[in-house]
C-alpha cells in the first residue's frame, strides 16, 4: 500500500539534526551536569531510529555506508586505551589527567583524557543498539 | 503564593495522568492508547518544568527535551505500526 509521508519525511530530516546536536550538548555537557556518553549514544541512534522509520533500511545504509559492529570495537579500543594509557606514567590503571587550556572562541576550558573514555563509551553505545535495531529490522 | 499555584498545578497534573491510565488500560481501540501515551508524554514534560520551577533549578531542562524527542519517536513508531503493519521497511519502493 502506497501511503502518503510527504510531511513526515521533511519534518525528519530537520528533527534528525535537531536530535543529533542536542546529543552532543550532552555529551558535552556530561563531565559536571547531567548527561554523558550513554545518553549522547542513545539518543543518536533515536536519531539514527527517526530516519529508519521515515525511510527505510536501505536508505539508511546508504546514507551511513559503515558497519554499525564497527563501532563497537572501536569505542571498547578508545575506552581500554585511554584506561590502560595511564599506566604508561607509572599511575594506577583509570587515572585521569586534565588541565586548563586557553582555547580561541571558548576561552578559558578545561580539557580532561576522561571525555576520551566517554567517547567510547558514546561508539560502544551506538554500536550495539543500532545493531539490534537492525537485526531486528531486517529478519524476515 | 507562587509555591501553592505549582503545587496544586502538579496535584492537577497528577489527577490527568490518572484520567490517561484508565483510558490507557481500557480505551476500546488501539489508537486510544496510542493517543493517550503521547499525552502521557506531554503530562510529563510539564510535570517536570513544573517540578524544575518548584525546585528552583534549570538541571531539568535537558530532561525536558530528552522526553520530548523520546515521546515523539514512540509516537511515530506507533502510528507507522498502526498504518503499514511493519516498523522499519528493509526497501519502501516494492
Amino acid at each position: 500500500m502506497k501511503t502518503n509521508d510527504v510531511i513526515f519525511q521533511t519534518v525528519a530530516k530537520v528533527v534528525f539534526f535537531m536530535i543529533i546536536f542536542f546529543a552532543v550538548h550532552l555529551f558535552f555537557a556530561g563531565h559536571y551536569y547531567p548527561g554523558g556518553g550513554f545518553v549522547g549514544g542513545l539518543l543518536t541512534s533515536g536519531a539514527i531510529v527517526l530516519l529508519l522509520l521515515a525511510f527505510d533500511i536501505k536508505t539508511v545504509r546508504h546514507g551511513f555506508p559503515l558497519d554499525f559492529k564497527w563501532l563497537i570495537g572501536l569505542g571498547l579500543l578508545f575506552s581500554v586505551g585511554t584506561a590502560a594509557g595511564s599506566l604508561l606514567f607509572n599511575v594506577p590503571f583509570f587515572t585521569h589527567a586534565y588541565n586548563y587550556f586557553q582555547l580561541p572562541l571558548f576561552g578559558k576550558t578545561s580539557l580532561h583524557t576522561a571525555m576520551l573514555f566517554d567517547l567510547g563509551v558514546y561508539l560502544v553505545v551506538i554500536g550495539v543498539t543500532m545493531t539490534i535495531i537492525q537485526t531486528i529490522g531486517e529478519s524476515e | 503564593m507562587m509555591e501553592a499555584v505549582l503545587q496544586i498545578s502538579l496535584l492537577l497534573l497528577a489527577v490527568s495522568m490518572i484520567g490517561l491510565v484508565y483510558r490507557l488500560v481500557k480505551g476500546p481501540t488501539v489508537p486510544d492508547r496510542v493517543v493517550a501515551l503521547d499525552a502521557m508524554g506531554v503530562n510529563l514534560v510539564s510535570i517536570t518544568a513544573v517540578l524544575s520551577m518548584l525546585l528552583d533549578t534549570h538541571n531539568y531542562l535537558d530532561v525536558i527535551l530528552l522526553i520530548g524527542i523520546l515521546a515523539f519517536i514512540g509516537t511515530v513508531a506507533f502510528a507507522k505500526f498502526l498504518e503499514k503493519g511493519e516498523v522499519i521497511e528493509y526497501d519502501r519502493d516494492q
